[in-house]
């Protein structure tokens, strides 16, 4: 592998400026004649908005523009879209209501913009949105999903009856009614998935440049995926034709999912910024990241499960009520039915699937894709599932695990996934090994002589990643491809520029991707740049989320490096006077194999570019790119265990040991893939024991500052003992599953079994507050 | 931020003399939570008189039976002080586990207890321990100077100058975090003065802020021993409740940590 191939542990190339205080965030750049944005948002959950005075704003030192929801629209900048269409199951699309990027005539969620004040400074700016008087009519308001759908409740949508969007199913439901009409046993459970804000160290930014003389915008945002926004903001919002607009997405501080879309502010920046003739800059302060970023998760779920009388599942039922909030966010409609519904197997054979997912809009901030989206979702009712069984059917949770694990692959579970490959027994066997499974009795009844209650929790879950095929993803309603494209360019001297259109904001790529390059041509990582995040220096790319940046982008990388290697050794060997065949690259030379003939990079990359000596009809430079769109999702899976101990005094969550056993293929950087998983793990247990976005019932946020919302400290986590079990994934030339999400997706369980098992309780929602717990334990 | 005056006053006097001249002060002493009501735009005083650099409100003292706290005094320094931790280790302790490491650098016993927060752990010991509160004008015993949510005794301009804690035969305290801002959800702080007086403060539980728990009080007098607590119910009536903690779960914890906060002061 070399020093700083494949499987090494190199250091972050890009940490050193962050460390330094060097990063460049869009809120570092400063443009000549920059003017601020702040927006005017509603203080209420729904309200029509009457009228808008803004007379006294207008007077207010160093304003330059008032801008309004009426005149976004007049302007005709189009509304918001949804970019996966789904069908309900009597056949109807998908019933959505309006989005404006500003709302002219109804608010729907607290915090949505109804105004924006463009001004010389950000506090000038903030001082005259005080200033401007909105003149609101309150509305009924409701933010629960089951009371959103009852009859008589406040309606947010003339386009979306009684608040649904959609009514979906996937399964056999004839085979898994017969399923449970032949079952030894049923195991039943109901659980919610708790409402997540993301909350990146970043909060989203957005600096709009027009340039009138070339009608042309550039647009500095915080993205996941910059090319994405621009197709978005050309073909749907009618900003400007994909030419006429450059999107640049610098260093990000943190995505998780909430920078994948394309956010009201950056689309009012982009108008507001022609409309005043000089740039416009806005950066979201953490309340406006709390309101206005999409959320995560927000389920409730009714599940069964058969069994037939040797503890082997024979069917599942599934009905998922899936909170949308206010308006339907980029990918929210994709993220309760296709990450969700089609991870429904887990790591089990069971030959019947039915889920039936009601997506429901209520007036609170917009749900969408977060760290795992749906997956966990999928991941925690499994799991959750599996350990209430156990303790049903009286039998160990690993056990039952094990007698119904999925051990030939490919196999193709009910609802439509292929799990390509997998080793299940082994992931589980390390994890028990690592935790001493065999020792927890002697353990537990330890601490209990000590007054604490100490349980154990299994979670073995499975995530579809590598996002994705794209013909696949378009006959499900996907809006786009999801491939990804990469340029390796050799420069005259030797070094390498590998432009990619994946993003990163926190991945490491500038580590892992020049890890490849080391890998094939034996050259230094110092050797390599990676170029990303700019649509005017990167052809084209779908982006990083789902866990795809290695399993896609980098493959796609593979794919141009391969076609590089191939002009390169023919130049080389037409310089060496040998045959192609015959030239090997080793330690950064073309090498005649079996002879001591040999030609530096740096020489075959001058004679391209001199293109003095070229082989007869070969084009001079040394510049190859791919496009590689991948057959199947890859499956990373593994087994997390965690044992802790519930204080019975307080209902207070103590951990004693955190093991992850992991499959994610082959590893390009095991520190890196290790720091994926920790952060990974830290946001499952947050949401299993502290995150909860909370909204009253009339829809007026509870949590919209960290003096209330309980993000995960230091303190609140253990040290984490990780392992891996390998599988190579068939699916890319790499073997590569993908990190990205495998811990938020697993951890939850894993926590939340533990402590029911601790406090012999089965039903425990979260998070698990210590309050929660206490009562919990007392509850008669 | 509003736009606002600052002034750096250099004495006591000079404050007061400030404030005087201002429409709508306030008064800055580590700035933990002014700065950051300030930065919501939730406060909007005309000038703010920064008291941080006066020298005579800086300092700890010991003087046989009785521990002065000059008001300005940083949390690190009360921690980390030989004679805090000699007098009343209790209150070392309530220092060490109060905010985060940057608030300790900042915040002040004076701040702390003008502000009076509902959930501040320092309010419960000076309750507890019968301190006295020093102003520019007169002393103030603990009993009488917190009067309910953010509200004290305090007239307006009025600057606390130091506490005197009598040093107790015994003290403890303990609390429960509260999950997001990490302020006591609940603390408990227990003396025993050297007379025999038992004294038992809880913070963070109550809806009029800082309390006396009477029952707990009895029991310990009775028996001084995590144990005499059993059999003592703490009503809910009156308990705050959050989305981190019922009123119930508050009774609960007042009842727990009075007990742990008395296995503490051994």
């Amino acid at each position: 592998m070399g020093v700083e191939g494949i499987g090494a542990r190199v250091v972050r190339k890009e940490d050193k400026r962050f460390i330094t205080g060097k990063g460049r965030y869009v809120d570092d750049i400063k443009l000549t004649g920059m003017t601020h944005a702040h927006f005017v948002r509603s203080p209420h959950a729904h309200a029509k908005v009457k009228g808008i005075d803004s007379s006294a704003a207008l007077k207010m030192p160093g304003v330059v523009a008032v801008l309004t929801g009426q005149q976004i629209v007049d302007d005709k900048v189009g509304n918001l879209i949804c970019g996966w269409a789904i069908t309900s199951k009597d056949g109807s699309p998908m019933k959505m209501g309006a989005w404006p990027a500003m709302a002219p005539e109804t608010v729907r969620f607290v915090g949505q913009a109804v105004a924006v004040v463009i001004a010389e400074s950000k506090n000038l700016a903030r001082d005259a949105a005080e200033a401007v008087v909105v003149n609101y009519e309150e509305l009924p308001a409701v933010a629960d999903v089951h009371a959103a759908i009852k009859s008589g409740a406040p309606q947010l949508h003339p386009e979306a009856p009684g608040n649904q969007v959609y009514d979906w199913v996937i399964g056999d439901e004839g085979a898994t009614d017969a399923a449970f009409a032949k079952a030894a046993n049923v195991v039943k459970l109901d659980v919610t998935n708790n409402r997540l804000a993301p909350n990146a160290m970043e909060p989203r930014a957005a600096i709009a440049d027009y340039d009138a003389a070339e009608e042309h915008f550039t647009l500095y945002t915080t993205s996941q995926n910059p090319h994405v926004a621009r197709l978005v903001l050309s073909a749907f919002y009618n900003i400007a034709p994909e030419h006429k607009l450059r999107v640049i997405a610098p260093d990000v501080g943190g995505g998780f999912g909430s920078k994948i879309f394309i956010y009201p502010e950056e689309m009012v920046a982009l108008w507001a910024s022609k409309k005043v003739g000089r740039p416009v800059k806005w950066t979201g302060d953490r309340t406006e990241a709390f309101l206005t970023d999409a959320h995560g998760r927000d389920h409730v779920t009714h599940a069964e499960m058969a069994f037939d009388a040797n503890n082997k599942i024979t069917g599942l039922k599934v009905k998922t009520y899936a909170n949308f909030g206010a308006y339907m966010s980029l990918f929210s409609s994709s993220v309760p039915t296709y990450l969700y519904a089609t991870l429904l197997s887990g790591q089990y054979n069971i030959p019947a699937i039915h889920a039936e997912v009601v997506g429901v809009y209520t007036n609170t901030t917009p749900v969408d894709a977060y760290r795992g989206a749906g997956r966990p979702e999928a991941s925690y009712l499994i799991e959750r599932l599996m350990e209430t069984a156990a303790r049903q059917l009286k039998v160990d949770p690993a056990q039952l695990r094990r007698t119904n694990f999925i051990t030939q692959f490919p196999h193709q579970t009910p609802v439509i996934m292929a799990y390509d490959t997998g080793d299940f027994n082994a992931s589980l066997d390390a994890a028990m090994k690592a935790i001493d499974y065999a020792g927890f009795a002697g353990r537990k009844a330890k601490a209990k002589a000590d007054g604490k209650l100490r349980g154990i929790g299994v979670s073995c879950y499975i995530e579809a990643c590598g996002i994705a095929p794209s013909k696949a993803v378009g006959s499900l309603g996907a809006g786009v491809g999801l491939w990804e494209s990469a340029e390796v360019r050799v420069n005259p001297v030797g070094t390498i520029e590998i432009l990619t259109g994946s993003h990163s904001h926190g991945q490491g790529h500038e580590t892992t991707f020049c890890q490849l390059v080391a890998e094939r041509l034996g050259v230094p990582i110092s050797q390599v740049s990676i170029v990303h995040g700019d649509t005017d220096k990167v052809q084209f790319g779908m982006g990083t989320y789902g866990s795809r940046s290695a399993a896609v982008g980098l493959t796609a990388i593979l794919k141009a490096m391969e076609k590089m290697e191939s002009k390169a050794k023919k130049i080389a060997a037409h310089a060496l006077e040998a045959s192609e065949a015959d030239i090997v690259i080793e330690n950064g030379e073309f090498k005649v194999t079996g002879t001591d003939k040999a030609i530096a990079l740096p020489m075959v990359a001058l004679a391209a570019y001199t293109a003095h000596n070229l082989p007869d009809g070969m084009e001079p430079g040394l510049k190859e790119s791919a496009f590689y769109d991948p057959t199947n999702f890859t499956f990373p899976a593994g087994t997390y265990i965690c044992e802790l101990e519930v204080d019975p005094g307080t209902g207070k969550t103590s951990f004693v040991n955190f093991v992850a056993a992991d499959d994610f293929g082959r590893l390009i950087n095991p520190m890196i893939v290790e720091g994926q998983v920790h952060g990974g793990l830290v946001q499952g247990i947050g949401q299993a024991l502290l995150e909860h976005a909370i909204y009253d019932a009339n829809g007026q946020p509870v949590t919209a500052s960290f003096m209330d919302y309980a993000m995960p400290r230091a303190d609140d986590v253990p040290s984490f003992n990780l392992s891996h079990t390998t599988t190579l994934c068939p699916g890319n030339p790499l073997g590569i599953k993908g990190c990205g999400e495998a811990g938020a997706i697993g951890a939850s369980a894993a926590v939340i079994n533990a402590i029911t098992d601790a406090i012999g309780k089965n039903n425990l929602e979260m998070p698990a507050t210590p309050d929660r717990v206490w009562r919990t334990i007392h509850a008669a | 931020m509003y736009q606002t005056t600052y002034h750096r006053a250099s004495s006591v006097d000079e404050a007061v003399s400030l404030f005087g001249k201002s429409s709508e002060a306030k008064f800055l002493a580590g700035g933990q939570t002014l700065l950051p009501v300030m930065k919501q735009r939730l406060a909007s005083p005309s000038d703010v008189i920064d008291l941080g650099k006066i020298k005579e409100l800086q300092g700890v003292e010991l003087a046989g039976d009785t521990l002065t706290i000059k008001a300005g005094t940083i949390y690190y320094d009360i921690m980390t002080n030989a004679d805090v931790k000699k007098a009343i280790p209790a209150i070392a302790h309530l220092t060490s586990v109060l905010g985060d490491p940057a608030v300790r650098y900042r915040g002040t016993i004076g701040g702390s207890i003008a502000n009076n927060d509902p959930a501040a752990d320092f309010p419960a010991a000076l309750l507890a321990l019968g301190a006295t509160v020093k102003t520019n004008k007169r002393s103030i015993v603990a009993d009488d100077f917190f009067k309910g949510l953010f509200t004290t005794a305090l007239e307006d301009g009025e600057i606390i100058t130091a506490v005197s804690f009598p040093v107790p035969a015994k003290a403890g305290y303990e609390k429960m975090r509260h999950p997001a801002s990490r302020f006591a959800l609940t603390g408990v702080f227990v003396a025993q003065a050297k007379s025999g007086e038992v004294r038992v403060a809880a913070t963070g539980a109550s809806q009029s802020g800082v309390m006396r728990v009477p029952a707990i009080e009895a029991a310990l007098k009775a028996n001084w021993s995590p144990s005499a607590i059993d059999g003592v119910t703490i009503s809910a009536n009156g308990l705050l409740a959050d989305i981190h903690g019922s009123a119930e779960y508050r009774a609960n914890l007042v009842k727990v940590m009075a007990q742990r906060a008395v296995k503490a002061a051994g």
